[in-house]
């Protein structure tokens, strides 16, 4: 490892403290003295050379323990370090990759699946990876104790969420089981044909039992076991490097079973969590990949040869909240009104500007043939008929609402947009947009204490349940006071069938009784807008954005070209 | 040594006179006069101008028609001819006519809240000064107990209780610009009650809110102007800052502050959006500065035997 | 003996200050809504239950302020909520440095250009330096950093290529970022400065050394120097402790890992103890720094001294 100016010992902040700060001194002083003409081999050039990934990474992890992460940014490091029973394929979402389990079966129903684990997957100490170890972490993670605030991803197995809530104690009672070695048994609540889809999930990762207990007890939720040094992972790297809002490194994992064919020898992921900042360091070279692109720099990028901007499809959904218990938008008509007063054509191409789709139902069209219902449309007229069947003549007569929005400019560009289009369609006056601070604004949508809320959903794995289990009576997620017993007794049939095209008509009846009473305003569907180095191979666009790693190469453009 | 014990005892007689004085030596300074007028005319321009007829809506998108250049004609595609005077923002929206709503809200804010982070300061810091002791100690104290609470954190709880209301944000940007102004006027107070002038004043019997109000605040009044000067634009950001948290003005309306940090982020791609807003910012606190350099002149007691 | 009584009572003073600060700031913290176990996707209740109780918070908070104040004495500042598996004493350990180098670099920066500034515009009072040196002053105080801090990037970074644009280790950016600070800070000292310097120069004791012959420059650095930096020092304490303790717009146009970003991450997470920590951290740079400036201001100017 070359010096590693900043950990947390007396010495090293020393060392930080005159290291950077004299190179910093003397690159000031020449170029003062107009000493610096030539050009330096860009951050990004050495890397590529050296086979190291630079990425932008959004944000500073909470934690890098797959059972207590939920943001995205924070699975993306933990994709490099640990592996699962089945893994992303890199080039299309809808099939899998065999990543622990070599293969897989189940039963008629798919209620039942048999993991077989490979016997060469090793942890990054040489200990083997086992059926046990997987018991182990599906434990931990639904264990009360453990407080995972994702567990309920776990809750497909047989009394997980029983177990979760406290409501049994025994874990045998789980549908998990080691039946030797290398094979394990998931017994599932219920059919669950996309099963392979979900154990793909970070939430699903498994731990090393011995790391975790000599660091403190299995469930102490955050104790320094995830740090470099002590974090022991199954995957194709492991992590050497974590410095708050710096970076965080991860090399090459001698001991992982298909370290022959991991290409990169490493990756640096960066927390930059402004996008402005981000898109600079990767105009300055610093960086192969932007996590995310500023709106308003979108165009320039795109009329560029050989741009560097990717536009892909992402499973995700740009919606508004209503809270049906209050007044005006407790009314159904008035929400229609709203919804179809909503020109989403010009969001997606004026403000949003990111090749995104305009959403005329809840579910994008991309979840593996699932087909949303088409209900709503913009149709100023209908808009205006059902404004008065809501019982106002005219838009003044609105009483006052608002939209509140989480501090950003990308939100409120589009809530003013909004806004303006339901003043203009329907003459509603006094709707009022208010910023709120994150926090401020989640508990304030918890609370119910809104009439209208910017919400965005990105699915956990490619299947419609992942869009539609949350608006059933009671949802944690759910959040706008909308219960329809149809819809719940829908999605519970649904959850039934094992055959998938039946199972998606019966979830697209229900979507489109969500979408005829319109709790929800859907507005559009994600896209992932990013800068990629073109030294960057084997980069596919993918649906989930999950990108495994250690298919992705670094080879230098121009040489290639030759 | 100083020599104000003379003109000391001179201003409680002719106190009425010291404000036609001080307006006669102002208006000999062409700068300064011509700095008011100008801010005259921004404050008349800013609140009257929009109620004129024909000066477009600020909050009127046109998505279709955003970043438009100046001086351009257009028509929308709702068929609406739209022409713009300094251009448009990324919403379609009038830039000029944005900057005149933005700069209601921005002086309203950039003058109360100075007002009253200038009139705590001023007098707390003199007060402070000039009593000194156990009083002074405790005083200092406080601010500093001031200085270190975490702000954002109290305008989140503020907001959260009393919703968004416009005398909040000026308490709480007037609770934090006057603590430094305080620590200024303390630093002059003391160095000044040591003077001739002040003990004089004591030997004449005086009480001490007389000599804290009649002697020592004029006579800082040269630091405090300067550092009045430098609070405005520091309120005025604060505001936009504040904004984002939820407190003062929400979209679609603008500030002055929260134009130019909307301009920031978009400067790459539309330098208009900052240019303009910033223009004009930085033409208003030039005006302010110079008026505020002649006043200083015209109102220090010091000055008037030059 | 005046001196050292004046120096512990001084020292006694900011303890209690301190313990004030960190006591109100603990409580406030609580009030915020939101708390930090809040997500964007829902938490269910049970686990935010759960997750209270790890972290202590189900008890009474009276019991959690007297075991918060137990383990402070030792030096410990408690778990962070929103970077686990770290202490918050680790956090500010490595953010520290990073201010403090940006802090430091910055006021360099600020009194190397703004005192000679702002004296020599007070020598040369209403003559067109005077207005040039002001004009420029002022427009370092109009433009925020939030666009300074940008620009310089884009010139000095992406045009020139003089330094890098972001980002800590092995990148000359805080460079960039000390400059920011610098200029910003510059333009209310050069200010200050020139506001100040006029106010002493047309004392009597000043008309005296000039009318006894002795050198304009003379007159400027070594008689009128010592009482016009007064104001400066006063509004240098709290800029000082605002410097070191960290920027948040430059460290996050420069993506540097310092303080500031924590103070502002810190309460946005609702990370109760990092809160706590960091506004600890701050409370002790203010009070130290305020009470040199105290000893500063009784130094450069005796008459302040006279307490009684």
């Amino acid at each position: 490892m070359p010096r590693s100016p900043r950990h947390p010992t007396r010495q090293g902040q020393l060392t930080t403290m005159t290291l950077p700060g004299l190179r910093g001194w003397v690159i000031a002083a020449l170029v003062v003295a107009g000493l610096t003409s030539c050009r330096r081999e860009s951050k990004v050039d050495v890397a590529t050379r050296e086979k190291i990934l630079l990425l932008g990474n959004g944000g500073e992890p909470k934690a890098l323990d797959p059972h207590i992460v939920s943001s995205v940014g924070d699975s993306n490091i933990l994709r490099a370090t640990f592996e699962g029973l089945v893994t992303y394929h890199p080039e299309n979402d809808m099939l899998h990759e065999p990543g622990v389990a070599e293969r897989w079966e189940a039963n008629a129903d798919f209620s039942e699946w048999r993991f077989f684990l490979r016997k060469n997957a090793k942890w990054s100490n040489g200990d083997p990876v086992t059926a046990h170890d997987f018991v182990y972490s599906f434990n931990r993670i639904l264990h009360p104790k453990m407080a995972g605030p994702y567990a309920s991803m776990l809750y497909f197995l047989k009394n997980g969420e029983a177990f979760n809530k406290g409501k049994i104690e025994d874990f045998s009672l789980v549908g998990v089981k080691a039946i030797n070695d290398f094979e394990l048994l998931c017994t599932l609540e219920s059919p669950a044909p996309y099963f392979p889809d979900v154990v793909k999930h970070t939430t699903w990762l498994p731990v090393h039992k011995a790391t975790i207990e000599k660091f403190g007890a299995m469930t102490d939720s955050y104790t320094e076991w995830q740090k470099p040094g002590n974090q022991v992972s199954n995957g194709a790297f492991m992590l050497t490097e974590w410095r708050i809002n710096d970076q965080i490194k991860v090399r090459r994992n001698p001991h992982y079973w298909d370290a022959a064919n991991v290409k990169p020898n490493g990756i640096n992921f960066y927390p930059i969590d402004n996008n402005f900042t981000e898109e600079k360091a990767f105009r300055n070279g610093l960086i192969h990949y932007t996590y995310t692109t500023p709106e308003n720099l979108i165009e320039g990028y795109r009329n560029q040869e050989n741009t560097p901007l990717r536009i892909e499809t992402y499973n995700g959904s740009y919606f508004f909240r209503c809270n049906v218990t209050r007044p005006p938008t407790d009314n159904a008509d008035f929400r229609r009104a709203l919804a179809y007063a909503v020109n989403r054509e010009i969001i997606v191409k004026y403000v949003t500007r990111g090749g995104q789709q305009p959403a005329y139902g809840f579910t994008p069209p991309s979840e593996g043939g699932y087909d949303p219902p088409n209900v709503i449309s913009y149709d100023p007229d209908k808009a205006r008929e059902y404004l008065k069947k809501a019982g106002y003549a005219s838009g003044a007569e609105v009483p006052e609402f608002s939209i509140i929005i989480n501090t950003s400019e990308a939100h409120k560009s589009i809530a003013v947009a909004i806004q303006d289009m339901w003043k203009k369609t329907l003459g509603i006056e006094k709707v009022k947009i208010e910023n709120q601070e994150w926090k401020v604004f989640q508990q304030t949508v918890l609370d119910l204490k809104y009439d209208a809320s910017r919400a965005g959903w990105i699915g956990d794995y490619v299947d419609p349940n992942t869009f539609l289990s949350m608006w059933t009576t009671g949802d944690s997620n759910n959040n706008t006071g909308w219960s329809n017993s149809d819809y719940d007794r829908l999605m519970k049939e649904s959850a039934l069938i094992s055959e998938t095209a039946k199972r998606y008509e019966k979830m697209a009846e229900a979507e489109a009784i969500l979408l005829v009473q319109v709790p929800v305003l859907p507005l559009y569907w994600y896209t992932r807008v990013y800068l990629l180095h073109p030294d960057v191979k084997n980069w596919h666009p993918l649906l989930l954005d999950n990108h495994p790693y250690k298919h992705i190469d670094l080879k230098p453009a121009e040489e290639e070209a030759k | 040594m100083p020599a104000d014990s003379q003109t000391a005892p001179a201003t409680i007689e002719k106190g009425t006179s010291l404000g036609r004085d001080a307006w006669f030596r102002l208006r000999k300074n062409h700068l300064a006069m011509a700095s008011l007028w100008f801010f005259v005319v921004v404050v008349l321009l800013c609140f009257f101008l929009p109620l004129v007829p024909g000066i477009p809506d600020p909050n009127v998108t046109h998505p279709d028609l955003q970043s438009m250049a100046a001086f351009s004609k257009a028509t929308s595609m709702e068929g609406q001819e739209v022409s713009y005077l300094l251009g448009s923002d990324h919403l379609g929206r009038d830039i000029f006519s944005r900057m005149l709503y933005g700069g209601r809200i921005s002086l309203a804010v950039g003058f109360l809240a100075t007002f009253v982070s200038l009139t705590i300061g001023v007098i707390y810091g003199a007060v402070s000064g000039f009593i000194g002791g156990r009083l002074d100690s405790v005083m200092m104290r406080i601010v500093d107990i001031l200085y270190a609470l975490p702000f954002m954190i109290i305008v989140i709880i503020l907001t959260t209780y009393f919703g968004n209301q416009l005398w909040l944000l000026f308490v709480c940007i007037g609770a934090v610009e006057w603590l430094t102004m305080s620590r200024i006027v303390r630093g002059q107070v003391r160095s000044l009650k040591g003077q001739e002038f002040i003990e004089a004043a004591r030997s004449l019997g005086l009480t001490n809110w007389r000599i804290i109000f009649r002697h020592l605040i004029p006579n800082t009044v040269g630091p405090v102007i300067i550092y009045t000067t430098l609070t405005v634009p520091a309120v005025m950001r604060l505001e936009a800052i504040l904004s984002f948290l939820g407190l003062g003005v929400q979209p679609p309306d603008a500030s002055w502050g929260s134009l130019i940090k909307e301009g920031a982020d978009r400067m790459a791609s539309d330098p208009g959006l900052l240019v303009y807003p910033a223009i004009i910012f930085g033409m208003t606190l030039f005006s302010l500065n110079f008026l505020g350099d002649g006043l200083r002149d015209a109102l220090d007691p010091k000055s008037s035997k030059d | 003996m005046e001196t050292l009584r004046y120096v512990v009572s001084r020292f006694l003073q900011s303890l209690f200050a301190l313990l004030c600060i960190i006591t109100i700031t603990f409580f406030l913290a609580r009030l915020a809504p939101g708390g930090p176990f809040l997500d964007e996707k829902a938490v269910p209740e049970h686990l935010i239950e759960q997750m209270k109780r790890n972290y202590g918070f189900d008890k009474p908070l009276p019991v959690q302020y007297g075991l918060y104040l137990g383990r402070l004495i030792q030096g410990d500042l408690g778990p962070s909520l929103g970077n686990k598996g770290f202490t918050v004493n680790e956090v500010i350990a490595e953010g520290f440095p990073v201010s403090f180098m940006l802090g430091i670099s910055g006021l360099v920066i600020a009194l190397l250009i703004g005192i000679p500034v702002g004296v020599f515009a007070a020598a040369k009072r209403n003559t067109m330096i005077d207005y040039g040196l002001m004009t420029l002053a002022m427009l370092g105080i109009c433009l925020p950093t939030f666009v300074i801090a940008p620009l310089l990037g884009e010139i000095f970074a992406l045009k020139l290529g003089w330094f890098d644009v972001a980002l800590w280790e092995d990148s000359s950016a805080w460079v960039l970022g000390a400059v920011t600070l610098g200029l910003y800070y510059s333009a209310y000292i050069a200010r200050l400065t020139r506001g100040s310097m006029l106010d002493v120069l047309s004392q009597d004791y000043i008309r005296t050394a000039r009318a006894k012959g002795v050198a304009p420059i003379k007159v400027l650095f070594k008689h009128a120097f010592r009482g016009g930096i007064t104001p400066v020092v006063a509004f240098l304490g709290p800029a000082l402790a605002g410097l070191i303790g960290g920027s948040f717009v430059v460290e996050s146009v420069f993506g540097l890992p310092g303080l500031g970003q924590h103070f502002i991450k810190a309460a946005t997470n609702r990370d109760y103890w990092l809160i706590n920590g960091t506004v600890t951290v701050f409370a002790v740079l203010i009070l130290v720094m305020n009470f040199l400036v105290d000893i500063l201001q009784g130094w450069l100017d005796p008459r302040t001294r006279t307490v009684k």
